[in-house]
């Protein structure tokens, strides 16, 4: 390894530097609309002249905004714990079982992960509604947990593998069941993949928008996303900047935090099922 | 390797072939447990994509509007003449092409870009590396609203350094802003994959290059490149089938309107807007038909390992 020179330190100084504030600066200018107070939000300067908490203040006692918060965190807990369970039982049977039909699970995870939603938007949508599901939590948990799964399978299978299934075969040998050689075994060697594809599954239900707001009609089940659009000012004629800069930096407080605590595991999710090849 | 050929059942080491009739009792328990265990998954997968597909077929041979029920009947393909007779889809369709292109070309060099500077900085690599996924996490909606706000006139910071212009009022300047939010925001994913591809190279093998003489420039075509085609070609078919169903940033920053709509808002718009639930199942139809021709195109033409095959490989 060459010694570093100064001229290559101020290089990759400066390479870090434009990137760190290519990625901060969108982020930023949202933190300062939340804390901009409704007139001086029509002033474009970077800072705001005047903090205030108010919009945060607003927005946090506003049943407009908490009901979707709630909504947007059971909705995801929910289809994250459903999706994480089923993605491992089928990413097991992936990975250590043989039987026929595998392929065409892995077809199929592939053909959903690329689908483009809005084609299942208004079938859907007309499912929903004869069904009774159309605006409420099990109506979004549901595609949600579909969406969820083909990453789960993708991710935890790749996890599988890297398992030492010696251990699974010691376990038979001394007499446990297949079931249970799953269970007491490979489960709790697998808890950091499940944990990756647990967090890449919450983020994905988080962030949606599209289905989020063609199946929900009331704050009953509307998540935080799709309830920014119906804030309001003031007034008629006051623009509810603040009050949405300050519900999307609220939520994406979960998403820092995620990606501050769990960047390697992220990392890993993210690059497990597509690299390989 | 294998995982897939070697069980651990206690079938006898010749496991006995698939199809045959007579499983052994270990090879059939191993096979029943395989389908228990995926029956969960693909009975869900099934139930709200399968079934919806079909579902939307039948919708697309119909016409069906929620506001006049009683006309519903079974028309044929007469949808399909309409929407490809419209030029609201070809427009909807080029403007859909031309983000695409645009955002996933320029999004491959800065990723490219960014997977360097994760690989080879010399100091602060996990705070970079941290940083760099934060436009990856955020709520795309939230994302978009910076955007907008940041380009709307007497209000953003971008919009007063640029001339107080108002570029999202205008078709090519709105679909620009769409681009740039695109960008910003798959960049760290495609950086990632990329990075994935790139700590594949063998670093004894640039050195041995630099040794003989290659220029940094040949370095990078002639080695880097070549070894790290398979990585970019995934993350170039992932980006462009992602790009390629674009809704949320368009909808926050324009609505569509300024003839700035993807064929997913176009869809949107007839379910919603017009209620019509036959035009809007067979744009749902012909948007699936365009992935399904861009996924064969990079899979059979460029040669682009599809995701999940190497679970069949290993």
């Amino acid at each position: 390894m060459a010694a570093v020179t100064p001229r290559q330190r101020t290089g990759w100084a400066t390479a870090n530097f434009v990137v760190i504030a290519l990625a901060l600066i969108p982020v930023l200018w949202l933190v300062s609309l939340s804390f901009k107070t409704p007139t001086a939000v029509l002033d474009p300067s970077f800072l705001p002249a005047q903090w205030t908490w108010g919009n945060y203040h607003g927005i946090l006692t506003s049943w407009q905004f908490i009901r979707p918060l709630i909504n947007s965190i059971g909705i995801g807990l929910i289809a994250t714990f459903i999706a994480v369970v089923l993605a491992s039982m089928a990413a097991y049977a992936i990975a250590r079982l043989r039987f026929p039909g595998k392929s065409v699970l892995i077809g199929m995870s592939l053909l959903i992960a690329i689908f483009p939603l809005i084609a299942l938007v208004t079938p859907l949508f007309t499912i929903e509604r004869a069904l009774g599901l159309f605006n409420t939590w099990p109506g979004l948990v549901i595609p949600y947990v579909a969406f969820g799964l083909p990453l789960g399978i993708y991710t935890l299978s790749a996890f599988f593998r890297e398992i030492p299934w010696e251990l699974e075969k010691a376990a038979k040998v001394d007499g446990a069941t297949p079931f249970q050689a799953f269970t007491r075994v490979i489960a709790p060697l697998a808890a950091p993949g499940m944990v990756t594809t647990a967090i890449l599954v919450f983020l994905a239900a988080w962030n949606d928008f599209i289905l989020a707001i063609s199946f929900t009609s009331t704050l009953a089940s509307r998540t935080a996303p799709a309830a920014m659009q119906y804030f309001s000012g003031g007034s008629v004629f006051t623009v509810p900047t603040g009050p949405i800069a300050a519900a999307a930096v609220v939520i994406t407080i979960p998403i820092i935090i995620f990606v501050l605590f769990f960047q390697r595991r992220i990392v890993a999710g993210l690059t497990s099922g597509a690299v390989k090849g | 390797m294998s995982t897939n050929t070697q069980t651990v059942t206690a079938a006898p080491a010749e496991a006995p072939p698939r199809r045959k009739p007579q499983l052994s009792e270990g090879a059939r328990a191993e096979r029943n447990l395989g389908w228990m265990l995926i029956a969960p998954a693909v009975i869900v997968m099934i139930a709200v994509t399968a079934y919806p597909v079909g579902y939307a077929v039948f919708l697309s041979l119909e016409r069906y509007n929620l506001a006049l029920p009683q006309a519903t009947k079974f028309i044929g393909f007469a949808n399909y003449g309409a929407v490809l007779s419209s030029q609201y889809w070809w427009h909807a369709l080029a403007v859909t092409v031309i983000i695409t292109v645009f955002s996933v070309a320029i999004t491959l060099v800065l990723g490219m870009a960014l997977a360097f500077v994760l690989h080879r900085t010399i100091f602060g690599r996990g705070l970079v590396r941290t940083i760099s996924l934060i436009p990856y996490g955020i709520v795309t909606v939230a994302a978009a609203y910076s955007w907008q706000y940041a380009w709307t006139p007497g209000q953003g910071y971008l919009s007063s350094i640029f001339n107080n212009s108002a570029p999202l009022t205008s078709q090519v300047e709105a679909i620009i802003v769409i681009i740039i939010a695109e960008i910003w925001k798959t960049t760290p994913f495609m950086g990632l994959l990329l990075l994935a591809g790139l700590s594949l190279v063998p670093d004894d093998l640039l050195k041995a290059a630099r040794v003989d003489g290659a220029t940094a420039w040949q370095r990078f075509t002639k080695i880097m490149l070549p070894l790290m085609k398979p990585a970019i070609l995934v993350a170039l078919l992932f980006r462009t089938l992602d790009s390629f169903r674009i809704f949320d940033n368009i909808f926050i920053l324009t609505q569509g309107s300024h003839g700035t709509g993807s064929v997913s808002i176009l869809g949107y718009d007839n379910l919603f807007n017009a209620l019509n639930l036959g035009i809007g199942s067979t744009i749902s139809i012909l948007i699936f038909i365009c992935v399904a021709i861009i996924a064969f195109l990079f899979i059979k033409g460029f040669g682009t390992a599809a995701p999940g095959t190497d679970i069949e490989k290993r």
